[in-house]
């Protein structure tokens, strides 16, 4: 009872959270204001058991993604000069894909049914298997470390090399002036 | 007890997206973002012990800790215009 009371409120919030981000006039408030929305959402899929994907998004999402807008907003000008008048177009364009998502809603299987694909498939062979093999408790992340490990270890090194490239792109003015530093010493 | 305890986690959580939708300066949805990652962690431990399985203590530490840093970058942003320098440029700034 509790736990659903729980998943509405916090749904319901985020929708008000969306609903004040959109009418942000100042682009910082506007920012600080997804910085809660990404800590709903990380609330939320711990409610949903996903502990995984509320570590990522509260470390992307509430982290270094507030952090990037915010070195964004630095280079530009942060207030909306103006007031911009409803685009229609827009406006239907948004009501259709709205409407689009929904409809593909009515087709996705309940929550936590039993024969659901997700549960029929290996989901046996883990539940009872992993508390032998590895013992971790959460058995999401004895899948995500152990099972899935290699796969794991991959989606990690892309995120490195990504990383190292927009160091090497960020980094290139500051090689430079060092270097013309040195010429004039 | 736990139960009641997380109905008033959700209420704050409410005061404080409140706080930071009618908040008239920058400076208060800043305070409001902060009070809401100290709910949010305040939240996730609580609801380990609902659920009855309090292994998410350790992620609500984490989330501590992301919350710091978010603020300190945040205050970093208004106090300089920037983030990309470090203290030794800045002294050199001073200088010229």
């Amino acid at each position: 009872m509790i736990i659903y009371f729980t998943d509405i409120a916090l749904s319901l919030m985020l929708i008000l959270t969306a609903m004040v981000i959109a009418v942000q006039r100042n682009l910082l408030g506007a920012v600080m204001l997804s910085g809660i929305y990404s800590l709903l959402c990380a609330s939320l899929f711990v409610c949903l058991d996903a502990v995984d994907v509320a570590f990522t998004e509260a470390a992307v999402g509430g982290g270094v993604a507030t952090i990037l807008f915010l070195g964004t907003l630095a280079q530009t000008d942060y207030e909306k000069k103006s007031r911009v008048g409803i685009s229609w177009s827009g406006l239907f364009l948004v009501i259709i894909c709205g409407s689009l998502l929904v409809y593909g809603l009515s087709d996705i299987p309940g929550f936590g049914l039993a024969d659901n694909p997700v549960q029929t498939y290996l989901a046996d062979v883990y539940l009872v298997q992993s508390q032998k093999d590895i013992a971790v408790p959460n058995l999401v992340t004895a899948v995500l470390a152990s099972y899935r490990g290699y796969d794991t270890l991959g989606e990690t090194t892309v995120i490195f090399t990504a990383g190292i490239a927009v160091l090497i792109l960020l980094g290139r003015g500051k090689a430079d002036s060092d270097t013309v530093e040195s010429k004039e010493s | 007890m736990v139960e009641f305890t997380i109905l008033l986690i959700l209420l704050s959580m409410l005061l404080a997206l409140i706080s930071a939708a009618i908040g008239e300066t920058v400076y208060d949805k800043i305070l409001a973002v902060n009070i809401f990652g100290t709910i949010t962690v305040l939240f996730i431990a609580v609801y380990g012990f609902v659920t009855g399985r309090p292994d998410f203590l350790d992620i609500a530490l984490v989330y501590a800790l992301i919350s710091f840093v978010t603020t300190i970058a945040v205050l970093k942003f208004f106090e300089y215009g920037d983030m990309g320098k470090s203290s030794t440029d800045r002294e050199q700034d001073i200088d010229i």
